[in-house]
């Protein structure tokens, strides 16, 4: 485990140097040197976009099994729950931030909003999640605050800080805590549904791209939130999960397994139901994508990285290693890792299919093509993006009472 | 000066063809518009009519809106498309001409997360470029590929700097420079300001038309097939045309009332 700790911590700072340079391109040549453009104007940010929102709701979801649904065997990760879908959801939104182009235009959103627009309804529906979040989170953590607040050390004083002077240990204030715990993760469950949902459908309602045109969307959205979301806690607890190496980790870490596994059966259900019918169809708009999807030059996409790596190999760790917490960790980081190809399955073959006949070779130029693959900069920025996300993640494992055993046992 | 007053066009203006003698569109349609302009905003009803039979495919209209709104690399207001049927050596082709269809239900705006693209009272679909975030919702949600994405591109964009006086790059680069006149405004090119980093789309050559001129791609066809006009005025050549029996728009299915028609 202290080696899957380790590893991040490298691949997060090397990703970060690495990264910068795409950060500075954006930065300095706006979008000149993205492969996004006219004809596919969403590409990898947006993909990146939708997958790290989701695995923000998804986590959020299993923080809920505790909080609102007082699941038992979840108790000991609620907080690193809501922590993973606090910083899935900041740096899913610095994704998207970085896509617009006029990002210092961004408030707009806020004080312009236009509520037939599903974008106008997210804006909204962010923030006020956002805010739930970092509520709940706190709430998770003020006990905790309160008994870091003795240390002498920088998380100490930080706890000091952050108890916003609520520091009453009782165990009359702690109860009081959970029940301000349970309403917010209850109100949190519409909250989270309605925004995932609302995702999915910003993509669903869009009737000039029939491969999300379908009531489906939102729906295989939401499962594929829970699915990345689920299945990256899985990984996240086995390595940094309290009391590790103990029973109850493991029992832990094999419930999350199981859950994921249930999961995983049910997206590929959707999912074959969702290709088998368009594909039998064949109906030209809808079918090219998904043609596209299976058998076009990405198709090693589909059938490696999610059909081999995402679906099968986990299966298979899933059920013949279903009494150790190491594979139902790993099988969490593959799935969680590969679903981001999902994701852009999603977005791409949605786009890269010219609306018009002869639109292709009508006029030639820079973002006027349908071949989309991402540019060196836009890899590099996500990349850098992503490793913020890491490393903002091990800071605050270790400066904040997300797991609160791991360093009282190390003291002790 | 780009714009030119409407009082020097009507100047210019031809008088009326006599009975018999042939009168080109282009005259009738330039009365057409100067009778639809003294007519309030709101009672113009702007249409476009391509006569694909007469279209031979030589993209003047592209180009000509490409130069009217210096158009950056990777933006292109009016492509033509190409099909090409049968096999060789029995082949022929058919062009399309595809502007903005200023959609009477565009599903460009409703998604727009801020306002910033809607329908103006003459029908003509608008973007308030200071508004425009540069989502790309609208860019998605168009079932023709009518809107685009400007990223701030520049056609010098990776040509050498050196000696730029005698490769003509100084004398390029002032075209680069020149405003677009779009929506009645002076848009010049400045890093990281609108119209960069915008949803931009045809806009019928809206300041044109404040101008009293034509669209810059009815001007320019060089086979007369783009007929532009308000379809709310009896006497205007776009009414005749529309009431044909041979018109279609495209994508109709999609309930997005395009007001360009095609007649085949
Ligand atoms: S053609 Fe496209 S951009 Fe133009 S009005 Fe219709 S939907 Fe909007
Ligand atoms: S790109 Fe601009 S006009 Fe288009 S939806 Fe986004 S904000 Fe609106």
């Amino acid at each position: 485990m202290k080696i899957f700790e380790r590893a991040l911590w490298v691949v997060a700072i090397v990703g970060f140097i690495a990264g910068g340079y795409g950060m500075y391109d954006r930065i300095v040549n706006g979008h000149v040197n993205a492969a996004y453009g006219s004809y596919v104007p969403w590409g990898l940010w947006v993909g990146a976009y939708i997958y790290l929102v989701g695995v923000s709701a998804g986590a959020f979801l299993i923080s809920a099994l505790v909080y609102a649904f007082g699941v038992k065997k979840l108790e000991g990760i609620g907080k690193l729950a809501l922590f993973t879908a606090v910083v899935a959801l900041g740096i899913s939104m610095f994704s998207i931030w970085l896509d617009l182009g006029h990002p210092e235009r961004a408030l707009r959103m806020i004080t312009n909003t236009n509520f037939t627009s599903m974008m106008g309804w997210m804006i909204w529906l962010y923030s006020l999640y956002f805010v739930l979040l970092i509520t709940e989170l706190w709430f998770a953590m003020r006990a905790d605050f309160v008994v870091w607040s003795e240390r002498k050390d920088f998380a100490g004083t930080l706890a000091r800080i952050l108890t916003f002077g609520r520091n009453d240990p009782s165990p009359a204030a702690a109860a009081r805590d959970r029940s301000i715990l349970r309403v917010l993760g209850t109100l949190g469950v519409p909250l989270a549904i309605a925004f995932h949902g609302g995702v999915g459908s910003l993509f669903g309602v869009v009737g000039a791209r029939p491969y999300w045109n379908s009531g489906l969307t939102p729906i295989m959205f939401l499962l594929g939130a829970l699915l990345s979301g689920g299945a990256l806690l899985t990984f996240i607890t086995y390595v940094f999960g309290p009391n590790r190496g103990s029973a109850e980790h493991k029992q832990t870490v094999l419930f999350l397994g199981k859950i994921v596994f249930g999961l995983l059966l049910l997206d590929a259900m959707l999912e074959w139901s969702e290709y088998s019918i368009a594909l039998y169809t064949s109906i030209p708009a809808e079918a090219a994508s998904m043609q596209l999807v299976l058998f076009g030059p990405f198709a090693w996409v589909f059938w490696g990285v999610h059909v081999g790596l995402g679906v099968v190999v986990p299966l298979v760790l899933l059920t013949w290693q279903n009494k150790s917490p190491l594979w139902a960790g790993v099988a969490g980081l593959l799935i969680a890792v590969t679903f981001m190809s999902v994701r852009l399955n999603i977005v791409i073959p949605g786009l890269a299919v010219p609306e018009l006949h002869g639109l292709k070779e009508a006029f030639s130029g820079p973002g006027l093509g349908f071949d989309y693959f991402p540019t060196l900069t836009e890899w590099l920025l996500q990349i850098w993006i992503v490793s913020l996300g890491v490393l903002v993640f091990l800071t605050g494992y270790h400066l904040l009472p997300i797991v609160t055993a791991h360093l009282e046992a190390r003291r002790g | 000066m780009p714009i030119q007053s409407a009082e020097l066009t009507l100047e210019q203006e031809a008088q009326p063809a006599a009975i018999g003698e042939r009168q080109d569109p282009l005259v009738r349609m330039q009365e057409d518009l100067r009778r639809a302009m003294k007519k309030p905003i709101d009672q113009r009803r702007w249409v476009m009519v391509i006569d694909l039979r007469k279209c031979v495919g030589c993209s003047a209209c592209t180009i000509g809106c490409v130069v009217e709104n210096k158009l950056p690399p990777g933006v292109v207001y009016r492509p033509v498309l190409e099909e090409e049927i049968g096999t060789y050596p029995n082949v022929t082709r058919r062009f399309i001409p595809r502007p903005c269809m200023q959609c009477d239900d565009p599903p460009c705006v409703p998604v727009c997360p801020v306002n910033a693209t809607y329908k103006r009272p003459d029908g003509i679909v608008a973007i308030n470029y200071d508004d425009c975030i540069g989502c790309r919702y609208c860019l998605v949600a168009c079932p023709y590929s009518a809107r685009l994405f400007d990223a701030g591109r520049q056609y010098l964009d990776g040509t050498t700097p050196a000696i730029p006086a005698l490769l003509g790059r100084d004398k390029a680069m002032v075209y680069e420079k020149l405003p677009a006149y779009e929506y009645g405004h002076a848009w010049e090119r400045h890093e990281g300001e609108s119209p960069i980093g915008n949803a931009r789309k045809c806009q019928f050559c809206s300041h044109r038309l404040e101008a009293g001129m034509l669209p810059m791609c009815a001007t320019t066809c060089i086979g007369r097939a783009t007929y532009f006009g308000d379809s709310n005025d009896p006497e205007a050549l776009v009414s005749d045309l529309i009431a044909s029996p041979n018109v279609m728009r495209l994508k109709e299915e999609m309930g997005t009332q395009p007001k360009v028609y095609y007649l085949a």
